[in-house]
Formats: structure tokens, sequence, C-alpha cells
């Protein structure tokens, strides 16, 4: 399994290693998991690599125990991620919920395969999305990524690991089972250029230090254990120096500071790409794997004379409300492509003005198989 | 223009290393590619499988569906993916363990593993006498880029092994392209 990383020049590589390699390149220094398909090779070249740089790995008594070791790393000052798929990521909810609570920084690399519970474990399917959303309890923003290629797979990871740092909240990269697993012809870019974010530091003196300092942005700087700075950390609702509060006001400040941390930079966070959406009469709505079969059906529909485009979030946590929105105006029909029973498409629906679009269509497949170029071609001779 | 090759046998050939070596050499081509594999048991013994999409362009659908070429190792991976072959493609299969062409029309059988045992003592360079003479007759990457490529991928003491297993994939497609004249 190769992970040589040369810069400029074409390489084959793997989507699992593409993510190992941004993550290095992110800078990661802590890796707690549990192996699991099909994001095992993840785990496989991190406890390979990681040692070489005096970097931690460390496999975990099973996933429960993934999560608390890559946030309890995290507040020791690592950069920390681990990887996992649908059985996994549902054992991590309640800790996910507690890194966001309490501000960790960290990546989670959800591998999707056929769902529920162990359900098909070589076989991709996108059925984790609202999982992501609202797997674990109580309101709460969330960011999560979601590449189509091998080369955004290296680039969202770094991503995932920039937003985490920058907004101090766990980070979730939704990937295919077919991306982690293809291998394909890439160009990364050299490390010199790229943009790596660390996490603020604070520059008061200790006694001053409160860990959830209030301030108009809803981050402030974040001190790890060991520092010579004394915090509190609990899963309770907290006040600024991180005791558990029930004082309604404090209560609000914390509850909107997890908030508004994320929808208050909704800009620098959603990324979306639009695939001859131009002149679109018909849009396809599809994310990953899928938009890659939607893009290779819409080149062929286009020769044919059909004014058809994607609309293809790369964040698809928070959903791009106003993008999908817009892109959407001017078309007469969209069709919802994903590989579950229907999780995006609510989505859509709710993003679009009550009657603006008589027409929604839906490919739905669940059975293990990706969407194909001609399935989707077939849907469009059905709108146009 | 795109070509898509399965490469296709038991688990354990060497089928997985070879597309990965034949997704190289198109790399060095400057070709666009994009490999894939079976995954799960199969891939420990049964009928498995490597796909490599070579194109100009972008490859943007990653399943290989409509083959160019198909090599087969084993009867059971040419019953299986038989069905996957254009009609015009080319289907090249050990007929060492294929006695019969298993398709109305032309194909080409070569006892590969028959041929690496009686020159090399080892099946194991099966992989590399097939892909070389894939490559050969059907010109779908060049023999300087595979060769570079077997060198960047195998461990240094195989090095010699594989390139006397290239020269004897070469030594066959051209007795078979003098053949069909």
């Amino acid at each position: 399994m190769s992970t040589d990383r040369k810069a400029g020049k074409p390489i084959l590589l793997q989507g699992n290693a593409a993510v190992t390699l941004g993550a290095l390149d992110a800078g990661v220094q802590f890796f707690g998991g549990y192996p699991i398909t099909p994001s095992t090779e993840i785990a496989e070249i991190l406890a390979k690599e990681l040692p070489k740089r005096g970097d931690k790995f460390i496999q975990m008594e099973d996933e429960i125990g993934s999560i608390a070791a890559v946030l309890g790393a995290s507040i020791a000052g690592l950069k920390s991620m681990t990887a996992t798929s649908g059985p996994g990521f549902s054992l991590m909810q309640e800790n996910l919920g507690f890194g966001m609570q309490t501000e960790i920084p960290c990546v989670i690399v959800n591998v999707q395969r056929g769902g529920p519970s162990t359900g098909l474990p070589t076989s991709p399917a996108q059925g984790d999305i609202m999982q992501a959303r609202w797997g674990t309890h109580g309101d709460h923003p969330v960011i999560a990524l979601y590449p189509d290629s091998i080369l955004e797979c290296y680039e969202l990871t770094i991503r995932a690991f920039n937003l985490s740092e920058k907004y101090r909240t766990p980070v979730i990269l939704l990937m295919d089972e077919v991306l982690a697993h293809m291998r394909e012809s890439v160009v990364l870019p050299p490390k010199d250029k790229l943009k790596i974010i660390h996490r603020i530091k604070p520059n008061v003196p200790p006694e001053w230090y409160k860990h959830y300092k209030r301030n108009p942005k809803y981050i402030s700087p974040v001190a790890s254990f060991g520092e010579g700075y004394r915090f509190h950390i609990t899963g309770l609702t907290h006040d600024e120096s991180g005791f558990p509060t029930q004082v309604p006001e404090e209560v609000n400040d914390m509850m909107d500071r997890l908030l508004r941390k994320i929808t208050d930079n909704l800009d620098d966070i959603i990324q979306i790409e639009p695939f001859y959406m131009d002149d679109a009469e018909i849009a396809i709505f599809a994310a990953g794997v899928v938009a890659r079969s939607a893009k290779e059906a819409i080149i062929q529909a286009r020769k044919k004379g059909i004014k058809v485009g994607l609309i293809r979030p790369l964040t698809i946590w928070p959903f791009p409300d106003h993008d999908v929105e817009n892109m959407l105006e001017s078309t007469r029909a969209v069709i919802i492509a994903e590989m579950n029973q229907g999780q995006l498409i609510n989505e859509v629906k709710r993003v679009t003005k009550y009657g603006q679009h008589s027409r929604f269509y839906r490919i739905q497949k669940y059975n293990g198989l990706v969407i194909t170029p001609d399935e989707i071609l077939r849907k469009i001779a059905e709108v146009a | 223009m795109k070509k898509e090759i399965r490469l296709s046998g038991s688990g354990g050939q060497g089928l997985i290393l070879a597309g990965i070596i034949l997704s190289e050499a198109a790399i060095m081509d400057s070709k666009k590619v994009l490999q894939s594999q079976s995954y799960g048991p199969e891939s420990r013994g049964g009928s498995s499988r490597s796909d490599v999409i070579i194109s100009d362009e972008t490859i943007y659908f990653p399943r290989a569906v409509n083959l160019d070429i198909l090599l087969s190792l084993t009867q059971e991976a040419a019953d299986k993916f038989l069905c996957n072959l254009k009609s015009n493609g080319y289907l090249i299969y050990d007929s060492s363990v294929i006695k019969v062409n298993p398709i109305d029309g032309e194909a080409i059988g070569i006892p590969f593993a028959e041929i690496a045992i009686k020159k090399f003592k080892t099946a194991i360079v099966t992989n590399i006498i097939s892909l070389t003479f894939l490559c050969k007759v059907t010109e779908i990457v060049s023999i300087h880029s595979l060769k570079s490529a077997i060198k960047a991928r195998v461990k240094e003491k195989f090095i010699d092994l594989n390139m006397k297993a290239v020269r004897q994939g070469i030594k066959l497609a051209e007795k078979y392209l003098s053949e069909r004249g």
C-alpha cells in the first residue's frame, strides 16, 4: 500500500489512502480507532505512518473508546481523528455530541456502507446522511463534507481538519465505499501551497483564562491540558468557565454560541459545485459517487441538446440552502438521485419555495449497487 | 478514447497487482485512469477481478460495464464476466485451464499458466506474462511504460524474474500476431 506523496505529477491513489495523505499533510498527530470495512485502509496506513513521525496510533477496544480517545487527545492539544463506517459511527454518536457540546476539534471519517446495523459491509450506500446530521441528540449544528473524487478525498480531509480547528468542533467526512476503495490518477498540490489552520491558543495569563470566553464571533481561544491553564470540561450545559449552569441566560448564551459560530460563517463553510448549471432547465442534485454518474449522464444528454446540469454539495451539512434555492430558481424540474430511501430529497424540497417547483423526480437505489449514468439518462428522458 | 479492461481469475493470482501496474503504466502514457477491484470474500479465493478504465478524458462513472478487453485466467471468471464484454471486444483466456473457447466469435487462448510453470518453474508470473501479452496485442499501454510500472511496484529482488516474464509475454504476443497476420 503506497502512500508516496509526489507533488505536481500524476500518481495512482486509492480514496482511503488519499484521506491519510490529507490527514498527514493537515498535521494529524493522533489516530484512535477500531478498523471496519470499508474504512480499514485509513487505520492500516496511519498505523504505519504516524509512529514514523513520533505521533500516536492506538487501536481501541471499540468505537466508543475510539472517539473518547480522539477527544481526549485533542483536548491535550493534538490534531486528532478517527475513521469508521456506519456501525461504528452509531457507537460514536454519544461522544460526538460531547465533542460538539464541549467544543473539541477533531475529524471523524465515516466511509458509508449499506445499513441499517451491520448491513452490507462491502457495498456502497448513502444512508448515513441524516445520521451525520441528527445522529446525536439535542440541538446542534454540524459540519459534514462529501467528496466525489480521490483528489477531493485528500482536499476535503485537509479542509475537515481546518474547519474543525477554526470552528472548534468535530467535523465529519462522509465518504462512499466506491471512492474509498477505487484508485484514480491524481495530481497532489505541493505542500507549501497548502493552507493549514491551527486552533487559536490563549495569550492571557492562566488566571484570566476562560475556556468558553464570550465574544461576538462565538469562537474563543482554546488551551490544552498540561499547559498551565485550568479549565473544566463537562457535557452538562456550562458557562464561560466550563462549569455547569442552569441559569437561563447562560444556557441561551451557550446554545447560541454553538449554533452561531457555524451559521454566521456559512460562506466560509459551504462549498458547492455547479456543473453545466448556467442554462440548465433540468437540475440533478447528487453527492459523491452518484454525482459522478450524473456528470457522465449530463455530458451524454447535452449531446442530444437537453439542457441539464448538476448541483453537487461538497459541504452536505450545513445544507447549502441558499445556493440550492438560487440555482433551482431557473429550472423547471429537479431530479434528486441518492443511494438511500430518500434523505436529500426532503432537504431540497425544504429549501425551494412552495409551488415553485411542481416537478420533483427521484432516483433512489439501496440494493448495494451504484446508480448508473443510464439510470439517470432514462430519468432525464422522462423529465425532458 | 476510453477503454475498459477487466483482469479476472481467482484470488491470489496477482490480478489486483496487475491492475495497479496496468493503471500506473497508463499514467506514464499520460492517460487518465481509474482502477477498482472485487472487494470481499472473493478477493481471498473464488473469482476475483481488477477493472481498469483508461481514457484521454476525465473518467466520471467508476464502474467498467462494457469491457473492451477481458482477460480470464479461470473458467469461473470467464463464465461470470463474459456478459460484460463488448461484441467486438477482446477475450484473452488461459487455455491451460479453459479448454474450449468460451465464445462463438474470435478469442485468444494462450496456456499462460502452463508456460509459466514450464519456463519459470512457478505459476506466480502468470499475471505478468498474461498482462504483457494483453498490452502488446491490444497496444493499450506502451511496453516501455509497462516495464517501468512493474519495476516501480515489485520488490527489487523480483525485478529480474518479472522482466523475464515480460519478455516471455512479448514473445508469445509476437508469435500470436505473426500467426494472425
